[in-house]
């Protein structure tokens, strides 16, 4: 017979496990009616072809070409500045400083704020006040701008996990400061650089409210970064919410989107540890 | 060898050093610095970590500064190589010389002094790089482009701290997948790599299992004459195995201090102060 101890311990496990398949199942259920509903419009002419009537034919292609130019124009602007003032934090302003102080809680504050108010914010600066009007540019800006504070206290997290032990080694051999950071520091913080590149590509994706704003919604192919171009992720909102008969297509966009985001997190990480290697070698 | 005891030799040989061709044409009757504290006190803030502590620690020479744990030693021995400078808060005050040259000297050369002054921590620290560059990367960064000099630099220090044979095949993988033992020897190898005057060791063997550590307490030995050390340690055995010198720390009023110092003969086993007997027979501390 097992003891009351026993009991509680086979209880407890037994409520640990319902909770853990609770959460598992609500991504289970999503994927499983993105699939159900997707899946039938997905063929390689839906990859090769831009979209028609509205959406509720056709492909996608122009909307990937227009989202691959908003995120690489997004991650250009966020990964040099982000790293830049994460490496700020971590390395050249004594912790609890005022410095410090204001840049993180600015940053902070900057996370909880809307996307629409980036949106506004975009539209103001980039598309109305320097004159970019509704383009690629203008929305990868903004879309910078919103994933920034996400992108720094990532990487600052993750710079600040490098052990204190390797820093002390440095200083007694007198290493240089940026031979430190770029030898020792970055390499060893990678994986968690790798994660904010990660969070902060979601993000970016995900957002259809910035792009509104300031990308535009236009569904033909850009020619440049100056032309209006539609997201993937504003398109399904338009599938679904605008256009009767599209949530068909608006699933199998989320699909390509879906697959989208799982390609490019392979890649940083592929890249991340290539780089790390490399760095290492150097 | 023969120790040397500071005096006129001593400043004879600081001189000798500053030119490297007579010292690499003379390099057998070279000896390393010796090192004096006058006075010491390192504090944090309010808090005093060691009061007025002096110290002669001779040219080539293990000097051990023995004592409980919260005694200041760590810091007394941080002072040496200005570690201190990055610690928040802390201040140093008093005269440390290696040799004729004055450490706590505001002009004096911090990139010279940290190469002439190497240290080995208590755990082992090597960085997340292959082991081949964990000695080359210091070495780089300290102005050796040279290639070939490098590969041999890394072979000599290898072979100096007993870790080539365990590791010549292996080179360029990491560093962090070596034993702890292996770990703490590639560390004292990038030190010496960078040939230091002085190397300070803040209890090297605690962080490792007894057969690592009676290695590296072998290697430490193996120095004497080569380098003038200064060694951190709680263990008293180890302290009687391989000591010239001792300096006994303890706490006094709430602040670290070094009540007796000497031979490590005469600390160890003929003590005049009382606390130093007690810890001696194992009746305190």
């Amino acid at each position: 017979m097992l003891s009351l101890t026993s009991r509680r311990d086979q209880l407890y496990a037994l409520f640990i496990w319902t909770v853990a398949l609770l959460v598992a199942a609500v991504p289970l259920m999503m994927l499983w009616d993105l699939l159900y509903q997707g899946v039938p419009q997905i063929s390689l002419d839906f990859l090769l072809n831009d979209p028609l009537d509205a959406g509720r034919q056709g492909g996608v292609r122009s909307l990937l070409i227009s989202t691959a130019w908003i995120l690489g124009i997004c991650l250009a602007v966020t990964l040099p500045l982000g790293l830049g003032c994460a490496l700020y934090l971590n390395e050249f302003v004594l912790p609890g400083s005022r410095s410090a102080h204001w840049l993180g809680l600015s940053l902070d504050i900057l996370s909880g704020v809307p996307s629409i108010i980036f949106g506004l914010f975009g539209y103001t600066l980039f598309a109305v006040y320097l004159g970019m009007g509704f383009s690629i540019l203008s929305g990868g800006l903004s879309l910078a701008c919103m994933v920034l504070p996400l992108f720094i206290r990532t990487a600052e997290q993750a710079l600040r996990a490098c052990p204190i032990s390797y820093r002390q080694a440095a200083v007694a051999l007198n290493i240089s400061h940026q031979g430190f950071i770029r030898h020792i520091l970055l390499p060893s913080a990678s994986d968690g650089i790798a994660v904010a590149i990660i969070l902060s590509t979601g993000r970016a994706l995900a957002e259809t409210a910035v792009l509104i704003f300031t990308a535009g919604y236009v569904t033909r192919l850009p020619d440049s970064m100056w032309d209006s171009g539609r997201s993937l992720s504003v398109h399904i909102y338009d599938l679904a919410m605008n256009v009767p008969g599209g949530m068909d297509n608006a699933s199998a966009t989320a699909i390509v989107l879906v697959a989208l985001i799982i390609v490019i997190n392979s890649s940083v990480l592929f890249l991340i540890k290539r780089w790390k290697n490399k760095i290492q070698k150097t | 060898m023969k120790i040397l005891d500071l005096g006129f030799k001593l400043d004879r040989n600081e001189i000798v050093r500053e030119s490297p061709d007579i010292k690499a044409c003379s390099n057998q009757q070279i000896y390393p610095p010796a090192l004096t504290l006058k006075n010491v006190t390192v504090s944090y803030g309010q808090k005093i970590a060691i009061e007025n502590a002096s110290l002669s620690a001779s040219a080539g020479a293990i000097t051990v500064l023995v004592g409980p744990s919260g005694c200041g030693k760590s810091s007394l021995l941080a002072s040496i190589n200005r570690l201190t400078d990055t610690f928040t808060n802390c201040n140093v005050k008093g005269d440390i010389h290696i040799g004729l040259k004055s450490v706590l000297d505001p002009d004096s050369n911090l990139y010279q002094l940290r190469r002439r002054v190497g240290m080995v921590f208590q755990q082992p620290n090597p960085f997340p790089l292959s082991i081949e560059e964990n000695i080359s990367f210091p070495l780089r960064e300290h102005g050796e482009r040279d290639g070939k000099i490098i590969r041999q630099k890394i072979i000599s220090a290898l072979q100096s701290v007993g870790l080539w044979d365990e590791v010549k095949d292996r080179l360029n993988t990491s560093a962090l997948k070596l034993s702890g033992g292996q770990q703490q020897r590639l560390c004292i190898a990038r030190c010496i790599a960078l040939e230091p005057d002085v190397i300070l060791f803040d209890e090297p063997c605690s962080a490792l299992d007894p057969i690592s550590a009676s290695k590296v307490e072998a290697l430490i030995k193996s120095f004497k004459g080569r380098y003038t050390i200064i060694m951190v340690t709680h263990n008293l055995a180890q302290a009687r195995r391989i000591a010239d010198h001792v300096a006994m720390c303890w706490v006094q009023e709430d602040c670290g201090c070094i009540i007796e110092s000497g031979d490590a003969k005469s600390v160890l086993e003929h003590s005049i102060h009382p606390v130093t007997q007690a810890f001696c027979q194992g009746l305190q501390g």
